[in-house]
């Protein structure tokens, strides 16, 4: 399409969507790394998916030391503050399916066992419980056809929408992006650097209000760069 | 507008104010599917206790929402009420059987209070039962078309197993269970929900007072404006350790002039409570720095208020289901020393928003210490403000109890899409 003369290129409209996350407990427990270990060989993976990602629509402290339940488990409930570290840095976004990424966090635990003289125990009361999520999702009925439409939208979206399009969209999509950034790939290089900086945002370290207040501010600053 | 839909309209705006428009629109769509849907909840208190302050502010939201909600309370006589206590002490661990007559009078005293609850109960889309007073009525209800929840308020993590063996016979039956914390989960054959409780930011206990309220509180209850005040508010429960709470500031002001309040009600379905108040009466005899109130089940404003004048907030449980007395001093900006236990550890993060101890020495010690750092107390209490308003507000524990209704209606588990 031109318009004045410029070729303005046309996405599908931006649907926000929202969800909403309720935790339920498997039954499994662990004390110590060996049951750990064996316990997350069989796990459903959804379970997984909790502990990783779905933990940031749960009641947290926005300033967490490790940046998922196994880590930080590893170092309060065992103590073991080699093992925490390894598993902070398995990024769900490196593998390509769910089933890979228990594979790795299963060699990290095998190997820190073989290092281990005698296996990691907890404390009864610092057990780990594996969790799973039931979430629903559902659309919110707003939808935006040009980038510059959602900003002043942003700073009032439900962390709920928050968590849909910038954390589940990393585990939900094949190119492993949040849905901001897929969409304006839709409209060619005009906002690359805007989608650039949103892909830059490490998603661990900040609570969905955060996030939201990272959001908003880069896709004002990028308008306001651009007005200028 | 109808004058009621008028209500809801206002009621809904003023929780806007607080929480911000979007979780109010987020409520509001998650609740769509939902709008009619009988649900009744039932426990055995009106007043005292968090349970009954929680559904205070919870039905009218939920009604607000256009979901068909209610409140039953069911009754017993003291034999009653002895019983479930016994069973409130099993769960949380204090290992004494209940005679078999007190289990007999439960028995009986839910079969009683079935019969005038059948037909509510049996036409609900959802019945809530909480705790395990009403537990039994599921099974006078042959009829029941809709879906039954047992909500667990007390930290079951390690139950005395003749109360908890009892106990299972009535829950079992029923479609789902909700724990505040994933340690309270016990084996049953249905899904179990982890939600934990929630305060109510407009409540008479919870919202913003004039100064001159809290200034008023000084002169009421004859405290020194000048000296640092610790507060505890609970009901004199032994689990709650008001005696400990004694000691505690007993050690602290050997070397940091305090006063302590400690400040309970009773709870119309608690036996015991009058033999710890007596208790701790006597512990604090001779020490007018030590006050010891017991305030009425409606007294929250001043509650609010001694909360907000409050310079520490301690909450010093063995054992805790959830503790909302944390969450409330917290949402008024206080640091809180807690018990290491059961809830309390999902709200106090040790270093960040209070402190985590385990004996009135450990107590002590940190009472000092932030007496000693006015800054760090109140950047402790900022913290804690802003990590309550995030996470544990009665628009949360709505938010999930909503999610979970979505999922049992639709039968699904895991991912659920609503009309996409």
């Amino acid at each position: 399409m031109i318009a004045n003369g410029t070729e303005v290129i046309e996405s599908t409209p931006f649907a926000v969507r929202d969800c909403a996350l309720i935790s339920l407990a498997t039954g499994l427990k662990a004390q110590n790394l060996r049951e750990f270990c064996d316990l997350l060989k069989r796990i459903p993976l959804e379970s997984i998916e909790h502990h990783l990602w779905g933990r940031l629509l749960q009641p947290r402290f926005d300033e967490p030391e490790y940046n998922n339940d196994f880590a930080s488990w590893a170092y309060h409930g065992l103590h073991d503050k080699v093992l925490a570290e390894r598993l902070s840095m398995v990024l769900p976004t490196d593998f390509d399916d769910q089933e890979a990424l228990r594979q790795e966090l299963v060699e990290v635990l095998e190997e820190r066992l073989d290092e281990c003289e005698m296996v990691p125990w907890a404390k009864k009361e610092k057990q780990f419980h594996f969790l799973r999520s039931q979430i629903v999702i559902f659309d919110s009925g707003l939808r935006f056809s040009r980038p510059v439409d959602i900003v002043p939208y942003l700073p009032h979206l439900s962390t709920g929408s928050i968590y849909y399009h910038f954390i589940d969209a990393r585990n939900r999509t094949a190119e492993r992006w949040d849905d901001f950034s897929a969409w304006l790939a839709g409209f060619g290089p005009e906002y690359k650097l805007l989608r650039e900086r949103l892909c830059g945002v490490d998603p661990y370290f900040a609570s969905l209000q955060n996030l939201r207040q990272i959001v908003t501010e880069l896709f004002q600053g990028f308008f306001e760069e651009a007005v200028q | 507008m109808s004058s009621a839909e008028k209500n809801d309209s206002l009621l809904l705006d003023r929780y806007a104010e607080v929480t911000g428009r979007e979780v109010i629109h987020h409520l509001q769509q998650l609740a769509e599917p939902l709008k009619g849907a009988k649900v009744v909840h039932v426990n055995s208190t009106r007043e005292g206790g968090g349970v009954a302050e929680i559904l205070q502010k919870l039905i009218p939201l939920k009604r607000a929402l256009g979901i068909d909600a209610s409140w039953e309370v069911i009754s017993g006589g003291p034999a009653f009420y002895e019983c479930t206590k016994g069973f409130h002490n099993g769960l949380q661990g204090m290992g004494r059987r209940v005679p078999k007559p007190l289990l007999d009078e439960y028995e009986k005293v839910n079969a009683v209070n079935a019969e005038e609850l059948r037909a509510t109960l049996e036409e609900a889309d959802f019945v809530m039962i909480h705790d395990p007073q009403p537990a039994p009525l599921l099974s006078h209800c042959a009829k029941r078309r809709g879906r039954w929840l047992w909500r667990c308020h007390i930290d079951a993590s390690h139950p005395y197993r003749p109360v908890w063996k009892y106990l299972r016979q009535w829950v079992t039956p029923y479609d789902a269970s909700i724990f505040s914390l994933p340690e309270f989960a016990q084996p049953l054959p249905h899904p179990q929900y982890i939600v934990a409780p929630s305060i109510d930011p407009l409540s008479e206990k919870n919202r913003d007072l004039p100064l001159e309220e809290l200034q008023a509180v000084h002169e009421r209850f004859e405290l020194d404006p000048e000296l640092p005040m610790i507060l505890q508010v609970s009901r004199y429960d032994r689990f709650k350790d008001p005696l400990g709470v004694v000691q505690a500031c007993q050690l602290a002001s050997k070397l940091t002039p305090l006063q302590l309040v400690l400040a309970g009600g009773g709870a119309s379905d608690d036996p015991e409570g009058e033999a710890v108040l007596d208790e701790v009466r006597q512990a604090a005899a001779g020490n007018p720095r030590i006050k010891v109130l017991l305030l009425p089940a409606d007294a929250h404003r001043t509650i609010n208020a001694l909360q907000r004048t409050a310079d520490i907030v301690l909450q010093k449980s063995i054992r805790e289901g959830f503790g909302l007395t944390v969450a409330e001093a917290m949402w008024k900006g206080k640091p809180v020393i807690g018990g290491d236990t059961g809830g309390i550890r999902l709200q106090v993060f040790d270093h960040y928003t209070g402190f985590l101890v385990r004996t009135p020495e450990g107590a002590a010690l940190r009472i000092r210490y932030l007496l000693h750092r006015r800054e760090l107390l109140r950047e402790m209490g900022l913290r804690a403000r802003r990590f309550v308003g995030e996470n544990f507000l009665i628009t949360r524990h709505l938010r999930e109890y909503l999610t979970m209704m979505l999922g049992l209606q639709s039968g699904t588990m895991g991912r659920m899409e609503l009309g996409l």
